[in-house]
Parts: structure tokens; C-alpha cells; sequence
């Protein structure tokens, strides 16, 4: 009998952990149906923008002050992982609060700054849903949120709090039943912690019966609402806290103006050029489409970067297009890449396979408009804190609607023909080319 | 005006240190034609040993690779570097921040690499080395002078400074844009917007823009490209502002003050 909670317990993690892996291992499939594109390149580059974009959030202090707030979050996130180490390990060997007769001299305090970090939390967590909900901010308030995207944000702000509420309740009714010598608690006496014991007069009514059952369900509440929460990441926008990670390590490490070159059109040159010159692989090796009309036609990176977007939206913030009210919007972009490899992804989930579904990422979810209004200003790359570039996505479409369908506005057609006939966007022959001397 | 042309002066057997990089907005803009005069107005009377292309000089590609062309691109990028390589240029100075990035970014992975500088940093270098004397009490002593950001000379390149230095140089009061250097806004022009009607909006980017210019209460918009200065001039006139706020390039700058 006396085990059922253990076994219980090692059930729920397994099956937690378990699905966990399903969704992260489905996840990095859809991702690797990209194309592939090396970014091994300077690893003491790479790793540190890891540590500088990603553990030390550098884009995040354009503004300090909430910069400082999502830090709390994200320390309280980080740090309180430490103290799930204990849970999990006390729910396995049956044992209470074991860490504490490893490092009694020490363990007070560290739960006095994990309980600190909770009630942090908490406040920002309040601060943030009132931000968002109450105070108006152009970006949460944009009409490519409406709907699941918006309830995402509130939802794991609410269920932050929930969580930290629990571990700050155990704490109390814990320290509380030591208080009173109650048999299974008076063994490891901590002594009490500096904001749950804020909570001793809300319990102190309760005798000890009840106050150990308190304490018991805030425990497994704590531990379930973890593995909810542990598998609703995934499935959320905030996957960034794991893949901003690797994001940032894969950056590219090229200056922003850059445009990828394309080999194979380079090599379709050439040839009509210099034919002698063409590397024969390359130009025989042409792929089928040029540019991009679905995820997979993509770089892996473009797919990581859309899982890892955060949805924050402070590249439409900054974007000139969303700005004056064009159909653009950087965030978007990303948020229908990533709902179409999503899209892909179920496909393959039920048929093994990818069967053309008869939807593409271009004209189903991202319009030939929105792509048109992009400036190349790449002020949404610079702006988004977990190193993601929209226009690179951009770039790729409009490459397909240009050289694959022909599709570009009248004056675009125009220009192309200039270029090509006289060497210049405008119709000017190129003898004109001096005439600014003598003028 | 007397602008030495690259092939003439390898003709004449002479080896010209720098290629200026006039560019198409350069060539045929009549807006830009002017920054282009005032650019070898100074580079003439510093005595830089220079030439252009002049009429063999083609597009970089810049507009068409953009627009997602980049059959064109590559078409004009090979044309290009096969033309520099073949007069072994080494040096490239261009008064267009697309040319810049196309020329500095671009060609190296087509077969072209040159040290190529923005006129924006050779004009700094030329006033640090004392090449360029601004004249005393210069006609923009003292006055409000605010520079616009060109993206792919900023964010795309992180030239921030170069452009600001120049104007200081002035002894011009430098006053920044609520958005300025790496949060600067576009004027609207690039990604081959230059080359067509904007899509539909509640305003235009280079008017939202411009009256951030105008809120900086500046005398002059000072600007380091061309595409720049005419959107800026262009905001400036549905503005109705033509007569107090110049919009200016900072070769201009230079070339009225010394
Ligand atoms: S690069 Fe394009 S999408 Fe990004 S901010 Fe500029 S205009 Fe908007
Ligand atoms: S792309 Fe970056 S800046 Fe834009 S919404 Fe996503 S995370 Fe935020």
C-alpha cells in the first residue's frame, strides 16, 4: 500500500515525459523537412550569441524595464527547475524534501530565494496579463492575435501563477505542520521560509489533518500542473524557451542586407555565358522549383525559426509596412509558416506520409499582397529577440512569384525590362549614363 | 566638369587608385545627379585619384534581386564583375547604400571581391586626415541638422557613425529622429518599392517618416542615399514644409561648406 503513490507518481512522469518526446520528436521532423543549409560555421561566434542573444536576452533590454520583468519569469522558470529535482526525486524514493539532509546548512536559504523568484513571479505575471489585457499596446492588440494566439499568452501567464500559488501553499502548510510537531514533518524541520510563512494565518484554522492533506494536494497539484505545463509548451508559442537556444546558436552569421545566393541560377548564367566555366553538377542538379511555395521548400532554419517565434510581435512593431497599415505583418509570417508546417506535420501524422494536401504556405496562408509590401528594412530581424528573420522567409516567396509564376505588379514587369535592355530600372539608354557631366 | 572615365585613363596607362561607383539613381535621377556632382566636386578638389565607368558602368542588380528576380541579378552581377575584374579594380567608393551592399556583400560569392567603402566613410576619412577644411563659419554653423538612417547602410551594414561624424564636422547641431540609427524607420524605398505604387495602407512609409524628420525640428534632412532623398524630398513636399526643411545628402553638406 505504502507505494501506490510512489508508483503513481513514476507513472504520471513517464507518461509525461513520454509524450513530451512524441511532440518534441514530431516537431524537429517537421523542421528537418526543409531544405538543408549548413550552419556549422564559426562556433565561438555561434556560441556567443547563444549566450549573449539567448541566455542573456540582449535584444529584450531595447527595453530595460521589461526586460528585467521577463527575466524574472524566465530565472523563476530556470531556477525553479532545481527545486523540481527534489520533487521529482522525493515522489520517486518516497522521501520528504531529501535535499534537505544533504545540505541542511544551505537548504533554507535556497528555498528562500526559489520562494523569492515564485512571488516574483507572480507579480510579474499579474503586471503581464494587465499589460496585456487592460493598459493598450498596439502590438497585443493586432488582429493577427485574435483567437487561440491571444488565449495562448493568457494562459500560461495564469497557469504561472497557479503554479508558483502551489509551491508557496505546500511550503506554508509544510513549515506549518513542522511547526506543530506533526510526525512526518517535525523529522525535517527547515524551519520557516520567508514568504510562505505569509500564509500561515489563512491555514493556521485548519487542524492538522486537513493541513496535511493541504499540503499533500498542493504537492501533486504542483507536480501535475508541471507535466501540464511541460507538455502545453510545445504545442504553444512558448517553445521559445527551449528553441531560442538553438536559434540563436544557428543564426546566420552573415551581414543582414545579404541576399542567399542561389548556386544553381548562378550556374544557369554562367552557362549561358561562359558555358565552358558552368560547374556541370550544379546546373545539372537544377531543382524543380526556384524560390519557395511551401515549408518545405524553406531552409530547416526558416521552419526552427517559426517554432521558436514567441508571437510578441515586436518586429510588426517596428516594421514600416505593418506600421502604415499595409496587409504585412513580420509576426504573421512567421505564425502561418509555423501553421503550416504544423498543417504538414498532421498530414504525415495520419497517412505516415506527405500527401499533397492541396495547400501551399503561399497564397493559403500567406498572401501574394503582404509580400509585396516588404522593404527589405530589416528592421523585424533586428528588432526580434530570438534571432529570427521574417524577410529571409519573404525573400524566398517572392522569388517563387517572380521566377516560377511570373507573377509581379505591372511596374515590376517594367522595370525587369529596363534592366535587362538598358542596364538601368529606368528606361534610359546607356550613353545617357554620363550625361550628368556636361549638364 | 572634368570626370575622369576608367577605360580612357587605362588607355592613357593611368591606374586610377579608386573606381567611383556612380550608380543608376546617380546616373539618371535628377535629384540624385546633383549629389553625384557635388560628390566629385569634392573628390576633384581633394585631388583623389579616381575614374567611373561611365557609360559601361550597368545596374547592379540590387532592385531586380529584391523583387525576387534573380535571373537579372545574376545576369547583372556577371556582367559587372567580369567588366571590374577585368580592369583589376580593387577599390570601389559609392554614394548608394544598395550598390554598397550589393558590391560589398553580394559579389565576393559570384567571383567579385573589392575593398568597397561607402562615400559616407570616405568623406569621414578624408576629414580626419585633414583633406577636407570646412570653411570657416560654413553655412550650416550652428544649425539643426537631423540624419535619416538608410537601412543597408545601418542595419545592413552597421554604419551608423560615419554619416553623423560628417555632419558634426559641419559644426551643425546633430539632432536625432525619435527612431534613429539601428530602430531608424525606412523611407519606403527599398526592397524594390522604389519601383512601384506602394501596396494599400492607412499612410505612406516615406510620409510617416518624414514627419518624424519634421517632429526632430530640424533645418535639414540629411541623408546618405539617394532612394532616401528622394522619398524625403517627396514627403517634405505634401508636407508643404519645401521652405523651411531642406532635405540634403551629406556629400552636398560637405560640398557647400568648403
Ligand atoms: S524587412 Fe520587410 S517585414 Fe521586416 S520590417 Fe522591413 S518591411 Fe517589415
Ligand atoms: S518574429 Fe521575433 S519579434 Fe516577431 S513576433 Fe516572433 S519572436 Fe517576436
Amino acid at each position: 500500500m505504502q507505494f501506490i503513490p510512489q508508483i503513481l507518481f513514476l507513472f504520471l512522469l513517464c507518461v509525461g515525459v513520454y509524450l513530451f518526446s512524441i511532440r518534441l520528436i514530431a516537431i524537429r521532423r517537421n523542421i528537418l523537412r526543409g531544405k538543408s543549409e549548413s550552419l556549422n560555421d564559426q562556433p565561438m561566434e555561434r556560441w556567443k550569441n547563444l549566450f549573449l542573444l539567448a541566455l542573456g536576452q540582449k535584444k529584450m533590454f531595447k527595453n530595460p524595464i521589461v526586460a528585467i520583468f521577463h527575466l524574472f519569469i524566465y530565472l523563476g522558470f530556470l531556477i525553479i527547475n532545481i527545486e523540481m529535482l527534489e520533487i521529482v526525486i522525493d515522489g520517486l524514493i518516497g522521501s520528504h524534501r531529501v535535499f534537505f539532509s544533504i545540505i541542511p546548512s544551505i537548504y533554507t536559504f535556497l528555498i528562500n530565494v526559489f520562494e523569492f523568484l515564485a512571488f516574483s513571479v507572480i507579480v510579474v505575471c499579474v503586471f503581464f496579463l494587465f499589460r496585456r489585457n487592460v493598459i493598450h499596446i498596439a502590438r497585443f492588440r493586432s488582429s493577427d492575435l485574435i483567437g487561440w494566439p491571444k488565449n495562448d499568452a493568457n494562459f500560461i501567464l495564469v497557469a504561472e501563477i497557479i503554479l508558483m500559488m502551489l509551491f508557496l501553499n505546500m511550503n506554508a502548510a509544510d513549515t506549518l505542520l513542522q511547526s506543530r510537531g506533526v510526525n512526518d514533518y517535525s523529522s525535517t524541520l527547515t524551519g520557516n521560509f520567508i514568504f510562505s510563512s505569509y500564509l500561515h494565518p489563512l491555514l493556521n484554522g485548519y487542524n492538522n489533518e486537513i493541513l496535511a492533506l493541504i499540503e499533500r494536494a498542493s504537492w501533486w497539484a504542483h507536480i501535475i500542473g508541471v507535466i501540464a505545463f511541460l507538455n502545453y509548451l510545445p504545442w504553444s508559442k512558448h517553445l521559445h524557451i527551449i528553441l531560442a537556444f538553438p536559434n540563436a546558436y544557428y543564426k546566420r552569421l552573415t551581414p543582414i542586407g545579404k541576399f542567399a545566393n542561389m548556386p544553381t541560377v548562378q550556374q544557369e548564367v554562367l552557362y549561358a555565358f561562359q558555358p565552358e566555366l558552368a560547374n556541370q553538377e550544379i546546373t545539372n542538379a537544377a531543382p524543380s522549383t526556384f524560390g519557395a511555395k511551401d515549408v518545405h521548400d524553406l531552409s530547416w532554419k526558416n521552419i526552427l525559426d517559426a517554432y521558436s517565434c514567441t508571437e510578441c510581435g515586436r518586429c510588426t512593431a517596428a516594421c514600416p509596412a505593418s506600421q502604415t497599415g499595409k496587409l504585412l505583418s513580420p509576426r504573421k509570417i512567421m505564425m502561418s509558416t509555423r501553421d503550416r508546417a504544423e498543417e504538414i506535420g498532421r498530414v504525415i501524422d495520419k497517412k505516415g506520409k506527405f500527401d499533397d494536401d492541396g495547400r501551399k504556405l503561399l497564397f493559403n496562408h500567406i498572401s501574394e499582397e503582404e509580400l509585396r509590401a516588404c522593404t527589405t528594412c530589416n528592421a523585424c530581424v533586428e528588432d526580434c529577440p530570438v534571432s529570427i528573420s521574417p524577410v529571409d522567409i519573404i525573400i524566398q516567396l517572392r522569388r517563387y512569384l517572380i521566377m516560377e509564376q511570373s507573377s509581379a505588379p505591372n511596374e515590376w514587369t517594367m522595370m525587369f525590362g529596363n534592366v535587362e535592355n538598358n542596364f538601368a530600372p529606368w528606361k534610359f539608354s546607356t550613353e545617357q549614363r554620363t550625361k550628368w557631366i556636361n549638364d | 566638369m572634368n570626370v575622369p572615365i576608367l577605360s580612357d585613363e587605362i588607355a592613357k596607362g593611368n591606374s586610377p587608385d579608386v573606381l567611383f561607383w556612380v550608380g543608376c539613381a546617380g546616373s539618371f535621377d535628377q535629384r540624385a545627379q546633383s549629389i553625384t556632382k557635388a560628390f566629385v566636386s569634392i573628390l576633384n578638389k581633394v585631388g583623389i585619384n579616381y575614374a567611373i565607368l561611365g557609360s559601361e558602368e550597368m545596374c547592379t542588380g540590387d532592385p531586380v534581386r529584391r523583387a525576387g528576380n534573380e535571373f537579372m541579378f545574376q545576369m547583372m552581377a556577371y556582367q559587372n564583375i567580369n567588366l571590374l575584374n577585368q580592369y583589376h579594380v580593387k577599390k570601389i567608393v559609392t554614394a548608394c547604400p544598395h550598390c554598397f551592399n550589393t558590391l560589398k556583400n553580394e559579389y565576393p560569392d559570384l567571383g567579385g571581391s573589392y575593398d568597397v567603402v561607402h562615400h559616407s566613410s570616405f568623406l569621414q576619412d578624408l576629414i580626419d586626415q585633414g583633406k577636407i577644411i570646412i570653411k570657416e563659419g560654413g553655412s550650416f554653423k550652428g544649425k539643426k541638422i537631423t540624419y535619416h538612417d538608410s537601412c543597408y547602410l545601418g542595419r545592413s551594414n552597421g554604419i551608423y557613425e560615419a554619416p553623423r561624424k560628417v555632419i558634426e564636422a559641419l559644426d551643425a547641431e546633430l539632432v536625432e529622429m525619435k527612431r534613429c540609427k539601428s530602430n531608424g524607420l525606412c523611407c519606403g524605398a527599398g526592397g524594390s518599392q522604389m519601383f512601384k505604387e506602394e501596396e494599400a495602407g492607412n499612410t505612406r512609409i516615406n510620409w510617416a517618416r518624414t514627419e518624424e524628420a519634421v517632429a526632430s525640428s530640424a533645418e535639414v534632412i540629411a541623408a546618405a542615399c539617394p532612394f532616401c532623398n528622394t522619398m524625403l524630398t517627396d514627403g517634405i513636399k505634401v508636407k508643404e514644409k519645401e521652405n523651411e526643411i531642406k532635405v540634403l545628402d551629406i556629400a552636398e553638406l560637405i560640398a557647400q561648406s568648403i
